[in-house]
C-alpha cells in the first residue's frame, strides 16, 4: 500500500478546519441541485464503504448456525497460534518503534536546526519506500542478506522502519516546522542545558503529538503488513489469520481482523483528538 | 546513533550565526570534528537507508542478469518480456491504469462533497478515517469483500432479494473486476487524502470574479476549477497507479494467487511454487516493476512541480 497518505492525514485535517463555503453566491436553485448532488454521492461512498463493514462485523459476531454469538471473540484468544502471532508483533512492533524513533528523531532535528539546505534531499529519500513496492524489497532483502539475518524476526523490524520512514519522517518534519526550534534550542542552551537536556526537556515535549502519531501509524504498519512477513516465513498476525483461516471455519479470523480495524481507527482518533485538545489547552494558557 | 549524539552534544559547536560561536580558541581535533560533525550526524540515515533500500534494488538489478548457475545473461530478461510473464505486466498496467482512472475521478466528487458538507463531524471522520482505509488491505479487506458480495454475501443476497445477479454483468468477486472493485476500497480515500488540499487552494474569490462576468457554473468549472485543479489530480492518479500497480495482499488473498498480476508472480517464485531453478525470474519481473514504477515517478514529479504553483 501508499504509506504516504498516512502521513498526510494531518494534512488534511489542519485544511479541513477551515469549510469552504461552496456556494456563498449563486441561485437558490443551483444551490438546491447541488445539495441533493452532493447528498447521492456521500450516499453512495458511505454505502461503499459502510457495507463491507457492516458485514464483516456481522460476520463476526454469528457462530456457525448465523445466529448471534460472542463465540468468535471469545475464541480468539485461545484459537491455535493466535498468541505466538500475537507476541511475534508486538515484539516486531517494539523493535520498530524503538529504532524508528532513535533513527529519525534525531536526524530530522538535526537537519532541522543545522542543514536546513539537506530537507529536500531528505524529502526525496523517504518517499523511495513508496516508489519501490514491498515485494520488491523483500526479493531483494532475501536475494541480498545472509542467513543469519534472514533467521530473526527483526530483519523484518528493520524493513519496517524503512517502510514506515515516508510517514514517520513527513509527521516529524511538519512537527518539526510547527514550533521554533532554533530559538528553542538557542534558548535552552543559553540557560546552560547540553544538548541531551535539550532534546529531552525543551525539543521532545513540544514535538510530541507528532512523535504519538508517527508511533500510532508504525504500531498500525506492523499489525497490517502481509508481503513482507509471510514471504520473509515469520507467522505474524496477519499471515497468521490467512493460514489459520484454510483450516477454520472462518468466524475467528474475520473477528480478529475486525478488532484490528476498529482499533487502529479508535487509536487514531484518540490521538488525533488528544493533539486537538492539548492545543486548544496551550493556546488557553497563553492567552489567560 | 552514538556518532549522532558525539556530534550534537559536542559544546564547543553551536547553531551557526548565533553569538556563542567563539572559533578561535578550539584546538585541532574539535576543528575537524566541527567540520566532519554533519556528516557523522547525518550517517546513521544514510547508512540505514542504503542497507534497507539500496541494497535490496542493487540485489534485484544483480540477479535479474545473473542465471542461477552463475554469470551474466539476458535470457531471465528475455523470459519475462514472453509469454505469461507479460501477460502478468500488461494486466498490472491494465489494472493500476482503472483503478487509477475510475478511484481518481470519483475521489475528486468525493473530496468535493465532504469539503463542502457544513457537518464537521463528518470532515473530522473522514480525515482520520481516509487515512486508515489508505494503509487497509490485504487479508482484513478480502474477508470484509467477501461477507458483502460472496456468495453467502449481505450484498449479495438483498441484490437476490429484489432479482439481481451480479453474475450477470460478468461480476466475479474473485476475477479481475472483483479486484479492481475491492481496491477502490484504499484508492479512493487515498485520492480524497490527495486531492482535498488542492481544493482548499480553489479560491472563492475566483468563483465570484467568474460570476460576476456571467460564467455559469459549467464555464466556472470548464475554464477555471479544472485546469487549476488538473496537475493535482493527474498527480493523484499517477500515485493511484503506483499503489495497485505494486499491491500484493489483496490480490492474493482475494484470488488465492491464480491471478496473472506481476507482484503475484513474484511471490509465486519466492514461495516455490514454480519449477526449481528459475528463481531469478522472479528478480527480472521485481526489475520490470521498478523500471516502470520509475517512469510513473518521473511523471509524478513532472506534473507536482505544476500542481505546487497553485498551492499556498
Amino acid at each position: 500500500m501508499a504509506p504516504l497518505s498516512a502521513g498526510s492525514v494531518f494534512e488534511v485535517s489542519e485544511i479541513q478546519n477551515e469549510p469552504v463555503p461552496a456556494f456563498s453566491s449563486g441561485s437558490t436553485k443551483r444551490r438546491r441541485h447541488f445539495r441533493i448532488w452532493r447528498l447521492v454521492v456521500l450516499v453512495l461512498a458511505g454505502a461503499y464503504f459502510l457495507i463491507p463493514l457492516y458485514a464483516g462485523i456481522k460476520f463476526s459476531l454469528q457462530n456457525s448456525a448465523g445466529h448471534f454469538s460472542l463465540q468468535a471473540y471469545d475464541k480468539l484468544p485461545s484459537a491455535p497460534g493466535f498468541s505466538a502471532a500475537l507476541t511475534l508483533s508486538l515484539k516486531i512492533a517494539v523493535a520498530t518503534m524503538v529504532v524508528s524513533t532513535l533513527l529519525m528523531v534525531p536526524t530530522a532535528i538535526y537537519v532541522h536546526v543545522r542543514l536546513p539546505q539537506l530537507r529536500r534531499v531528505l524529502d526525496v529519500v523517504t518517499v523511495l519506500p513508496i516508489v519501490i513496492p514491498p515485494i520488491v524489497l523483500i526479493v531483494g532483502v532475501l536475494g541480498a542478506y545472509p542467513l543469519w539475518a534472514k533467521s530473526s524476526p527483526y530483519l523484518l523490524s528493520f524493513m519496517y522502519v524503512i517502510l514506515a520512514m515516508p510517514f514517520v519522517y513527513r509527521s516529524l518534519d511538519a512537527g518539526l516546522g510547527a514550533i521554533d526550534l532554533k530559538t528553542l534550542t538557542e534558548a535552552s542552551r543559553s540557560l546552560g542545558g547540553n544538548w541531551l537536556k535539550t532534546m529531552w526537556r525543551v525539543v521532545l515535549p513540544n514535538i510530541r503529538p507528532a512523535l504519538l502519531s508517527a508511533t500510532v501509524l508504525t504500531l498500525a504498519l506492523v499489525f497490517g503488513e502481509y508481503t513482507m512477513a509471510s514471504l520473509d516465513l515469520w507467522q505474524t498476525i496477519p499471515v497468521w489469520i490467512v493460514q489459520f483461516s484454510i483450516s477454520s471455519d472462518g468466524n475467528i479470523q474475520v473477528a480478529a481482523s475486525m478488532l484490528g480495524l476498529v482499533g487502529t481507527w479508535i487509536l487514531l482518533v484518540a490521538v488525533v483528538s488528544l493533539d486537538r485538545s492539548q492545543s486548544r489547552r496551550t493556546r488557553r494558557r497563553m492567552l489567560g | 546513533m552514538s556518532n549522532s549524539e558525539v556530534a550534537v552534544s559536542d559544546p564547543g559547536t553551536s547553531v551557526p550565526g548565533s553569538e556563542t560561536t567563539t572559533g578561535h580558541t578550539s584546538s585541532l581535533p574539535r576543528r575537524v570534528l566541527r567540520k566532519a560533525e554533519p556528516a557523522l550526524a547525518i550517517a546513521p540515515f544514510i547508512i540505514y537507508t542504503f542497507l534497507g533500500l539500496g541494497v535490496p534494488s542493487l540485489a534485484v538489478v544483480y540477479y535479474a542478469f545473473h542465471a542461477n548457475k552463475g554469470g551474466w545473461t539476458w535470457s531471465n530478461i528475455h523470459l519475462v518480456t514472453h509469454g505469461i510473464f507479460l501477460v502478468g505486466f500488461e494486466n498490472s498496467i491494465k489494472l493500476g491504469l482503472l483503478s487509477a482512472i475510475i478511484p481518481g475521478i470519483l475521489g475528486v466528487f468525493l473530496a468535493y462533497a465532504i469539503q463542502t458538507s457544513n457537518s464537521n463531524i463528518l470532515r473530522r471522520l473522514t480525515s482520520t478515517g481516509a487515512g486508515v482505509l489508505a494503509n487497509f488491505g490485504g487479508i482484513n479487506l478480502t474477508f470484509m469483500f467477501i461477507a458483502t458480495l460472496g456468495s453467502t454475501g449481505i450484498l449479495t443476497y438483498w441484490l437476490r432479494d429484489i432479482g439481481i445477479s451480479l453474475a450477470n454483468f460478468g461480476f466475479n468477486l474473485y476475477t479481475f473486476s472483483g479486484v479492481l472493485f475491492v481496491y477502490m476500497y484504499f484508492q479512493l480515500p487515498l485520492m480524497v487524502l490527495v486531492v482535498t488540499p488542492a481544493l482548499g487552494g480553489l479560491r472563492q474569490s475566483w468563483r465570484e470574479a467568474a460570476e460576476n462576468m456571467g460564467a455559469s457554473s459549467w464555464s466556472y468549472w470548464r475554464y477555471v476549477g479544472i485546469p487549476v485543479l488538473m496537475p493535482s489530480i493527474l498527480g493523484g492518479m499517477l500515485l493511484l497507479f503506483g499503489s495497485a500497480f505494486a499491491a500484493y495482499a489483496t490480490a492474493e488473498s482475494l484470488t488465492l494467487g491464480v491471478i496473472a498480476l506481476s507482484p503475484i508472480q513474484i511471490g509465486n517464485f519466492l514461495n516455490g511454487n514454480v519449477i526449481a531453478g528459475q528463481t531469478h525470474v522472479g528478480y527480472a519481473i521485481a526489475l520490470g516493476m521498478l523500471v516502470i514504477l520509475s517512469i510513473t515517478m518521473i511523471f509524478y514529479s513532472l506534473v507536482r512541480k505544476r500542481a505546487s504553483k497553485w498551492l499556498r
